[in-house]
């Protein structure tokens, strides 16, 4: 057994070394050189720090495009999605009084309107982002909070829009943030 | 086609293109020819030199399979010991306690055998000490001991006659040196460009546009996702996994860690045919299990990006697929495409949850598992496709009325009994594991632990069955996704699936080690007019055949009683 047992300690000690010391000691080094340093990057409003650009967050006065629901209430201390099944009856419950109380918001939008996004939780609980149609469905409240012109908020979201990767790989979508901090900026 | 879509299928071509010539070069570099990572050499002589090794000596296949159990076994006792005492350690920024012995068992076991089921977030359940020195040095050696274990077995192909499997310490070292750390140096680098965090710092608190205080978690994470999916291990830095926004910021980091967890299970078919110089038996493994992925990725699209039918019902239009549990950056194509991607070869990692995934999409996730060898685990899935070979070459025998073959080999009695208590045993472990939890979520449901049986289950009816019995099956396929609403972190779950984790790890791997081995040894029979031609496509048609047969006959019962069921109801 002996033949067996030194060669494993030695090799697991070298090992240790290159996987958990070297290794994320390399990265880290590199990654001062990335945007936010290898610390998140962040987004800032008159140079105080409002949020990570990646990581969703609460949204809930009428006056603000809303987030997505979520399971773990925008805490980023955690991450998790619901994990419904999709038969569940308190779960498809829960998406009705979604609907409902998103309606009773949003006067002059027809149910049919709603994006799934708006009435179903994301899988980490921190999704940043809407699609664009899940934010223009919001302009009409907007535009009546704020007593702007639903085409300027249209537009608006038009221009925060990020198109599918090159133009041609997966979902287009809109950053909820960054959007709402236009928002702010909009008169 | 949608943007979506073609998203999917170029990241499959990519990996495609990736892997090719990554197989060349892992077989020209296990062969001892020259490659470009030669400059490694005098590292790799600098570790043999200071930990005894002689990489020269090569080893029979109870030689090879007693190195690696030995390492095995003492990086179980390592990790065990370090979750059990993390809070005493450094680098703890968030004051995270100690893990509980139980949970410590399953994590340590779950880690080692490259499963990474996760009874734990990570945010609040590790350290950044174990972060690195349990999971991530886990997920390395894993990684690297489910290659070498595939090399055995192509050494044992190789030869016409042969003793030697090659020499475990040597093929294992250079498994990490020369594939995964500078595959995961690249990656991680990227990773850390396009925004996970790779510093040391702690939590993060700050004030919300809206005024909200809320706290960020974070930590030096970029690397781990690397390995997490070069090496097919899985498990999240953060809770919900690569759903995270940290741990997989955009469409562009979605797509690289989707090819980077496919890319060595398919570069070592490539490298298989190189190295055993069959380079046709190796396309029409490929091929096979490229059509068994598509089998299960195709309708699975298709029911995500339609949306959930109930709330179709409630008058919403779901254009953009069924959402719950999915991220608007990914989209429902290419969260579908990941859920079986990451099922079939035992990766484990989630960008989406699976346990809002529509009722058919879930029992696709659990056939990628229970089959567990179209492509598979690094290293590893060939192994299993080997048992199924073994098999087909049985049947295919005895339908031509010879005796079995195969590569030159007489197979006899003892391999198709090895290959058969292994098939078996993945039907006992799940079957088992499930009959007796839903026996104590019934009988026992005020049972006095953390969570109680009867609290176990997030969903009602069939749904709650179908947790129940992904969790084991994730599990014996050591791939560590879960139905998550499933409460596991107890002492139930975290002693039954750490039994099934060890058991559908290294029986796997003895198994079709030994029947090598055992192959190896024997007098070489020259291919003549009667022999069966593994390389065809007839056989590998055979042996696809034979993969539905036993996957059917074994797990059909319980799917009727989840998924199938499910759907019905709706």
């Amino acid at each position: 057994m002996k033949k067996y047992v030194w060669p494993s300690v030695k090799l697991t000690l070298v090992f240790i070394v290159i996987c958990s010391v070297l290794y994320p000691l390399l990265i880290a080094l590199i990654a001062k050189a990335a945007p936010g340093g290898g610390k998140g990057e962040t987004v800032s409003v008159n140079g105080k720090v409002v949020g990570y650009a990646n990581i969703g967050q609460k949204f809930t006065d009428d006056k603000y495009f809303w987030s997505r629901p979520s399971a773990v209430d925008y805490n980023a201390a955690g991450s998790a999605g619901s994990n419904k099944g999709p038969t569940n009856p308190d779960y498809l419950k829960l998406v009705q009084d979604r609907i409902d109380s998103f309606l009773v918001h949003n006067p002059g939008v027809k149910k049919e309107e709603i994006p799934a996004e708006l009435v179903t939780a994301s899988g980490s609980g921190l999704d940043p982002d809407l699609s664009p149609a899940g934010a223009k469905v919001q302009a009409k409240r907007i535009a009546a909070v704020r007593k702007l012109n639903e085409a300027a908020i249209i537009s608006l979201i038009d221009k925060q829009a990020e198109k599918p990767l090159l133009g041609m790989f997966g979902p287009a979508k809109v950053n909820v943030l960054k959007l709402n901090i236009e928002l702010d900026k909009l008169k | 086609m949608n943007t979506e879509l073609i998203g999917v299928v170029v990241t499959f071509l990519l990996t495609v293109l990736l892997a090719f010539p990554l197989g060349k070069y892992i077989a020209k570099m296990f062969a001892g020819e020259r490659t470009i990572t030669d400059f490694m050499n005098p590292v790799e002589r600098f570790i043999y030199r200071i930990s005894g090794i002689d990489p020269k000596k090569g080893m029979n296949w109870k030689e090879f399979l007693k190195s690696m159990l030995a390492i095995n076994m003492l990086w179980l006792f390592y990790a065990f010991f370090l979750l059990l005492n993390q809070s005493h350690l450094p680098l703890n920024p968030d004051g995270n306690p100690n893990m509980t012995p139980d949970l410590s068992f399953n994590t340590a076991i779950s880690f080692l055998v490259n499963c990474n089921l996760q009874h734990y977030s990570g945010e609040s359940g590790l350290t950044y000490f174990t972060q690195l020195f349990v999971i991530t040095f886990l997920q390395f050696v894993s990684a690297a001991t489910g290659i070498a274990a595939a090399v055995a077995l192509f050494n044992g192909l190789k030869h016409k006659t042969t003793d030697n499997l090659g020499n475990f310490w040597d093929i294992f070292t250079k498994s990490i040196t020369r594939i995964l750390l500078p595959l995961c140096i690249v990656m991680a680098v990227i990773m850390a460009f396009n925004g996970s965090p790779a510093s040391f710092d702690g939590k993060d608190t700050i004030t919300t546009l809206q005024g909200d205080t809320v706290n960020v978690s974070r930590g030096p994470a970029a690397g781990m996702i690397a390995i997490k999916h070069l090496g097919t291990n899985g498990g999240g830095w953060f809770g919900a996994n690569s759903a995270h926004p940290l741990e997989n910021p955009n469409y562009v980091t979605n797509m690289i860690e989707l090819i980077a967890q496919v890319l060595i299970p398919i570069a070592m078919l490539f490298a298989l045919g190189f190295y055993i110089k069959r380079k046709k038996f190796a396309y029409v493994i490929f091929g096979i299990m490229t059509v068994g992925m598509l089998f299960l990725i195709v309708p699975t699209m298709n029911w995500e990006m339609h949306g959930n039918p109930e709330i179709a019902k409630m008058g919403i239009l779901q254009a953009t697929g069924a959402m719950e549990g999915k991220e608007v950056r990914f989209g429902p194509a290419a969260s579908a495409y990941w859920s079986i991607v990451t099922t079939i070869i035992s990766t484990g990692s989630v960008n989406s949850m699976h346990d809002s995934s529509m009722p058919l999409s879930g029992m696709m996730q659990m056939l990628g598992m229970l089959i567990n060898a179209f492509y598979g685990g690094c290293g590893v899935g060939i192994l299993n496709y080997y048992i199924y070979i073994i098999i087909a070459v049985f049947i295919g025998g005895l339908m031509v009325g010879r005796t079995p073959e195969f590569m030159g080999h007489k197979v006899e009695a003892r391999e198709v009994k090895i290959a058969a208590l292994v098939t078996l045993l993945s039907a006992f472990l799940i079957k088992g594991g499930t009959a007796l939890a839903a026996y104590y979520f019934v009988k026992h449901g005020n049972a006095d632990w953390t969570v109680q049986p009867a609290n176990w289950l997030n969903n009602p009816g069939n749904h709650g069955f179908s947790e129940m019995f992904y969790e084991f099956t994730s599990s014996n396929a050591n791939n560590g996704s879960g139905f998550e609403g499933l409460g596991d972190n107890n002492i139930f779950w975290n002693v039954t699936t750490g039994f099934v984790l060890i058991l559908g790890r290294f029986l796997p791997i003895i198994g079709p080690i030994a029947i090598a081995g055992l192959l190896a040894k024997k007098k070489f029979i020259p291919e003549s007019s009667g022999t069966l031609k593994v390389d065809s496509l007839t056989f590998g048609v055979l042996t696809f055949a034979i993969i539905i047969i036993i996957t059917a006959l074994s797990y059909f019962p319980p799917l009727v009683l989840g998924p199938i069921a499910e759907y019905f109801s709706l």
